[in-house]
């Protein structure tokens, strides 16, 4: 999967994974230059991800078939 | 008090007038009736002999230390008791008290009860409290983990108060990654428990979001009270969703506090939990850089240690041991590389010989020796055909022993 399209959270969890290959030293000097490489891109996207959002915020009503509709919600953040 | 006439009253007519029970206990009951104390009095005590008819009438006895009375409360009356009274709970009931002329004995009838000491209402939770204990509802196997990043959070709440609007803000500040859908509900009065129990249902039928919150603001024990409802209590327990149970202020538990998943002491305690603060997770992320460079220094260190240790090996130290075992080696091997090359030699040789002598066979001095002579203009060029010369060109013919030089005389085709 490429980075960009991760979920925050598969970013977090692929990102901690690497962090502990590289604790236990155990990867060939290469392959850790690599996960480094990697870690820090994710870092890098996470961030951007986090600096970008703003929440989105609906309001559920629901249709005549009793199907969930979003709405509109005015709110201030 | 005694009053003498009573007395008086009685003696007098003992003999002249003989009465009924019937007449009179309706005596009694019309001079208890007249007395404003007994028709409107409050009397505590403590329940025993809790009896509910399948008529909806409750019938019990109120007791102390020294003394019982009879009550009864009737279905009207009964409907609208915010507790189920139970044998031993002390009560305050009120009502008027007279006679039941077909038992000829006084009781209480009883308008309303409460509790004594501690309100209805608290009674009510403790029992609807302890029945959901028993029945499991509370039980720690059925609480559902909060996911650690949820991308969609449903609240079930006011769309009014400030509640909502507090959760957002703060849901924005910590982890604006987030979706969050609002599904708006009563939260007090007597509709807001199947309001809040059918929103419940709803989010799960639809799988509107990964974790429910569902809540109100302060406000006082009625006001909370619907999140003391059975009903909100069963859709909780019976959800799919993890749900976070954020009702009040601080000190508020309500029944939905303890179904839940989890409790949050507020709704804005409730955003807190459900979402990590994307400051702290920067701060982790700084972390595992820090931990990912240490792990690389640490593991190029090492490298360079193996290195120093490989270096302080004996191969390293004294190299010409290591090769003189490896010249031995090549010696033998060169000895025998040299013999097969040899073999390999000798039946090039006579492969050679057996060539040499097919392209002598073949060589055109043999051929010219059987009487054939080979042609060629001044230039060296080999004649093939007599036009590849004219008259008077000088040209070479070679034969077995050597050279004649000659001139062309005539040229003619020999009609082939």
């Amino acid at each position: 999967m490429s980075q960009k399209n991760m979920t925050f959270e598969a970013s977090m969890q692929r990102l901690e994974q690497i962090v502990r290959t590289m604790e236990r030293g155990e990867a060939e000097l290469e392959e850790s230059l690599k996960l480094f490489q990697e870690g820090t891109e994710l870092i890098r996207s996470c961030g951007n991800m986090l600096e970008n959002a703003k929440l989105q915020v609906s309001k559920i009503t629901v249709d005549t078939n009793g199907a969930p509709v979003e709405e509109e919600f005015p709110h201030e953040l | 008090m005694l009053q003498f006439w009573h007395i008086d009253w009685v003696i007098n007519n003992m003999e002249q007038q003989i009465i009924s029970i019937s007449q009179i206990n309706d005596y009694i009951r019309s001079r208890m009736d007249a007395d404003p104390l007994l028709s409107q009095i409050a009397v505590r005590g403590e329940i025993s002999n809790y009896k509910m008819y399948p008529s909806g009438h409750h019938y019990f006895t109120l007791k102390d230390e020294d003394a019982s009375l009879k009550c009864v409360m009737f279905k009207g009356n009964a409907v609208r008791l915010r507790f189920r009274p139970e044998n031993g709970m002390k009560v305050i009931a009120l009502g008027r008290i007279t006679v039941y002329p077909r038992d000829g004995a006084f009781q209480l009838y009883c308008a309303s009860m409460s509790p004594d000491g501690i309100g209805d209402l608290h009674v009510a939770f403790e029992q609807l409290k302890a029945k959901l204990a028993t029945q499991g509802l509370f039980n720690q196997e059925h609480k559902k983990p909060i996911p650690r990043f949820p991308q969609i959070i449903a609240l079930i709440t006011s769309s009014a108060g400030a509640a909502v609007h507090d959760m957002l803000r703060i849901l924005n500040k910590r982890y604006p990654l987030t979706k969050v859908l609002l599904l708006p509900v009563r939260v007090q009065g007597v509709e807001a428990p199947l309001e809040i129990a059918s929103a419940i249902q709803f989010a799960n039928r639809h799988n509107l979001a990964d974790v429910l919150i569902v809540g109100r603001g302060g406000g006082s024990i009625e006001d909370l009270w619907a999140f003391n409802d059975e009903r909100v209590a069963y859709a909780i327990y019976h959800s799919q969703i993890p749900i976070i149970s954020a009702v009040g202020h601080e000190p508020d538990v309500t029944i939905s506090d303890y179904v839940a998943d989890l409790r949050a002491a507020t709704p804005s305690n409730a955003a807190e939990l459900v979402v990590p603060d994307q400051s702290t997770l920067l701060q982790s992320m700084d972390g595992a850089l820090s931990a990912m460079i240490s792990a690389l220094q640490r593991q190029i260190q090492n490298n360079t240690q193996r290195l120093q240790v490989l270096s302080g090996s004996s191969v390293m130290q004294n190299p010409a041991f290591f090769y003189e075992t490896k010249e031995k080696v090549l010696t033998i091997l060169t000895g025998r590389l040299l013999s097969a090359q040899q073999k390999c030699l000798n039946h090039a040789e006579q492969q050679y010989i057996a060539l040499v002598a097919k392209l002598d066979a073949m060589s055109p001095l043999k051929v010219m020796a059987r009487g054939y002579s080979i042609t060629e203009d001044s230039s060296g060029k080999l004649l093939r055909s007599i036009y590849d010369v004219q008259i008077g060109d000088e040209i070479t013919v070679s034969l077995q022993d050597g050279t004649i030089t000659a001139s062309v005389i005539n040229q003619k085709e020999n009609g082939l």
